[in-house]
């Protein structure tokens, strides 16, 4: 923490774009998203679904720190490769 | 360059030669003709400005804001319901240190409709971070007008600014002034330089949630900002005096004090009035003399307290009420020199909506408030007229339909 | 052909957001990224949007952001559109970026329609999305202009009596060069019509059906479903309307042709938890009836009748 002294200088509501502004968002997931690369044709659809930007383009991979379970992926996969498994309790 | 223009004209005039680059605005009296001659300036090719003819004022001030934080000087002007309209949007220009400057052409609040001055409108918006000041004469809405950029864009400010000026007393009228060209200013000031702004080489986002945990220091940045203005302020008007020649005092500006056993305090056309009021009291002997408040917030209390030191009594005249409690300017004062002297302190409250005030009167209230004779507040024009007379019968009528069995 | 495999991989919706699971205004941000680019500035009017980016000193959204007051949106455009030619003027641009306001329907229909009215009146050079989500889902999910007849909000809690407003026929009536309305179950229809918007000057104003999973009652993994389903029953129509010609797009034309045949706007409304207490109700048949007649009149105001198959 800084000292606060008596010139509190300048300060504005201005914030710095970072991924993870909410923090490791993968601990909201109740379900977790289990790719099975066998079954996966890669058409990319989970990629595009995916509301918070946690399955990569290439290789289709997910990023399990901010994937927050919400299962799109699952149920958009036309190829069932991905199962939502219960997560473990932490 | 010399002209003969209205107060208005003369905004308009004074905002072309700052270099103003975007001026969003609605029209609302008594301050169309500023939006008027702006328009017709661009539509002439004598001002290189994007004019924004928004669909009210509420989004003439957003879209002031908006302007402001891609890194351009931007302005608008308004008065009375217009001012009122934006409210919310005022304080979206002070959080978010927009340093726009606006013109409000002082006009009361309806209900009734009135078209015409007092200071209800500004006074009104007080708390919403803005730096106000409030002028007298023509030229110092010239000067005051080119002087409000440079204090607003100073990177110890970056607050927005309110210029005040008196409806129809100063906004109609014509007079003399001196405008300069924009060249002649660009020395006092330069274009607009940013602190930060929108721009896709650094994206960052501007106004976003803050949580108790962090809010108090934004708004703890704002007070510190508007003590920081007062210097600024001074320095402006000492630099403008070099440059032009031309001084009309900064926080505040006086007359006849020097010796004054007795001080009126006033803002406004109503203060350039009073002077007339203080050369007739002096005439009769009486050491009198004037505290013209220019700047109202960052408040001058420093000066406030300094030049009413030691007098026999103080009379605040407001053009403005707090319902409830007093005029503005008056508790004000009295808040500043709260607990340095005994020195009596009254509020004369005159002109709303418009009330022609004479100098007549003001040294007649003047007079009776310094010899004790008036009540701590006083309502100073006021009375019933035949208007009001009709209006009471009216009311007996209904009561009379409503008491019916 | 554009194809989801040719959308940009660049995210400027950056993960681990404050959005609930399954936002579609997260997905619908980062569609619209994809579509824009970097030189884009954005405009959020007070919504969830305002809210999900996250909260300062930080931010998910990676370009230069402005959060504006409930009531700004065209307002707050045409501000940046100002600022942005007066600095085109200085030289400062190799290109002028674009000006994207992202609203909710609060915002759009209702709080700001006369902000956004004036912009477009203006010819403000912008694209304005209004993310509708039928309702104030922000402020914990009250009845909008936008909340379709039956549908429960904290507001509405025997189902909303009245129809929903047809904004983007409103926004026609602006004469604006661009409308389009768009679904997140087909993100490379709302993709190109970000694209079209982008490469057109004036006002362009798409609308994207947003199914909010809390606020509409239905699990996080049922998003798309509902948007396609939306689309499938005719509740949410896809066009795009230019030069004074509207144009049906997608599953939406296909119905109109034929080619697919309708989905009851049941099938819809019973996967919803909104509008179950309706269903359930004495007057859930009349309410399902009035839905579907509003559907053939939409359709029949877009393109001035209706197939009998409908």
């Amino acid at each position: 923490m800084i000292e606060k002294d008596d010139d509190i200088g300048y300060i504005n509501s201005i914030s710095l774009p970072i991924k993870g502004c909410a923090g490791d968002t993968g601990e909201w997931r109740i379900f977790k998203p289990v790719k099975d690369a066998e079954k996966c044709n890669e058409c990319l659809l989970c990629w595009i679904y995916c509301p918070e930007a946690t399955i990569s383009k290439e290789g289709v991979e997910i990023d399990y720190q901010y994937c927050k379970g919400c299962g799109i992926c699952a149920v958009e996969c036309p190829t069932g490769a991905i199962t939502m498994v219960k997560e473990e309790k932490r | 360059m010399k002209v003969l223009e209205t107060g208005n004209h003369l905004v308009a005039l004074a905002v072309r030669a700052a270099g103003v680059e975007v001026v969003p605005a609605y029209p609302i009296t008594p301050q169309t003709q500023v939006v008027e001659k702006i328009a017709d300036l661009i539509d002439q090719g004598k001002m290189d400005a994007e004019y924004i003819p928004v669909e009210s004022e509420h989004s003439a001030c957003a879209a002031l804001i908006a302007a402001s934080l891609t890194g351009v000087r931007a302005f608008s002007a308004t008065s009375s319901h217009g001012l009122a309209y934006m409210h919310e949007m005022l304080h979206f220009a002070a959080g978010l240190r927009t340093p726009v400057v606006m013109v409000n052409v002082n006009r009361s609040l309806g209900p009734g409709w009135n078209i015409w001055c007092d200071h209800q409108d500004s006074i009104s918006a007080r708390d919403t971070g803005w730096m106000q000041v409030y002028v007298s004469s023509h030229q110092e809405t010239v000067d005051t007008v080119i002087q409000a950029f440079r204090i607003a864009e100073d990177h110890d400010v970056m607050l927005p600014i309110m210029v005040n000026l008196d409806a129809f007393v100063i906004s109609h009228t014509y007079m003399d002034a001196i405008v300069p060209e924009p060249e002649e200013v660009s020395e006092f000031l330069p274009r607009y330089r940013p602190l930060w702004a929108l721009d896709t080489r650094l994206p960052v986002t501007h106004g976003s949630v803050v949580y108790p945990s962090e809010f108090s220091e934004t708004r703890q940045s704002m007070q510190q900002s508007q003590t920081r203005a007062i210097g600024v302020i001074k320095e402006a008007a000492t630099r403008f005096g070099e440059l032009f020649g031309r001084h009309h005092g900064d926080m505040v500006d006086y007359y006849r004090l020097d010796d004054a056993e007795y001080v009126i305090v006033s803002m406004g056309s109503l203060a350039a009035e009073t002077m007339i009021s203080i050369d007739a009291m002096r005439e009769k002997g009486i050491k009198v003399g004037l505290l013209r408040v220019r700047f109202f917030r960052p408040f001058p209390v420093a000066e406030l307290q300094e030049l009413c030191r030691g007098r026999k009594s103080i009379l605040v005249i407001d053009r403005n009420y707090s319902y409830g409690l007093a005029g503005v300017l008056y508790t004000e004062l009295k808040a500043a020199l709260y607990g340095l002297s005994d020195t009596p302190v009254r509020n004369l409250i005159v002109g709303l909506g418009g009330r022609d005030v004479s100098n007549e009167l003001i040294a007649e209230k003047a007079m009776e408030s310094f010899e004790g004779k008036l009540g701590e507040i006083t309502w100073g024009d006021t009375q019933i007229t035949k208007a009001h007379v009709v209006t009471r019968e009216l009311l007996e009528r209904f009561q009379e339909l409503y008491n019916k069995k | 052909m554009v194809t989801v495999r040719k959308l940009p991989e660049e995210e400027l919706f950056l993960p681990g957001s404050v959005a609930c699971q399954g936002c579609p205004s997260s997905l619908g941000l980062r569609i619209a990224f994809k579509a824009l680019g970097k030189n884009t500035v954005l405009i959020v009017v007070a919504s969830c949007t305002s809210v999900l980016q996250g909260s300062y000193p930080y931010s998910a959204i990676n370009l230069p952001l402005y959060n504006v007051a409930f009531a700004t949106g065209g307002a707050s455009a045409s501000g940046v559109v100002a600022g942005i030619r007066a600095l085109a003027k200085r030289g400062v641009f190799e290109e002028e970026p674009t000006v994207l306001v992202w609203a909710g329907d609060g915002g759009t229909y209702d709080i700001g329609i006369q902000s956004l009215s004036g912009a477009a009146e203006r010819e403000t050079d912008f694209i304005y999305v209004c993310l509708n989500n039928e309702m104030y889902s922000n402020t914990g999910t009250q009845r909008s202009g936008a909340t379709p007849l039956g549908a429960w909000t904290t507001t509405t809690p025997g189902g909303k009596a009245q129809h929903r407003k047809d904004i983007a026929q409103i926004m026609i009536a602006h004469k604006i060069p661009y409308v389009a309305t768009a679904s997140l179950a087909y993100p490379v229809d709302f993709y190109q019509k970000m694209l079209k918007a982008n490469s057109i000057r004036g006002t362009k104003y798409i609308e994207l059906l947003a199914p909010c999973p809390p606020g509409w009652k239905f699990a996080a993994d049922q998003m798309i479903e509902v948007s396609r389903k939306a689309v499938e029953s005719g509740m949410w129509l896809l066009y795009e309307h230019e030069q004074g010609d509207t144009r049906l797009t997608g599953v939406t034309r296909r119905i109109i042709e034929g080619k697919v045949k309708k989905r009851p706007v049941k099938d819809y409304i019973e996967i919803q938890g909104r509008f179950s207490n309706i269903l359930a109700s004495r007057e859930g048949q009349e309410a399902e009836e009035m839905l579907e007649s509003e559907v053939s009149e939409s359709i029949k105001r877009l393109q001035g009748w209706v197939p009998e198959y409908i």
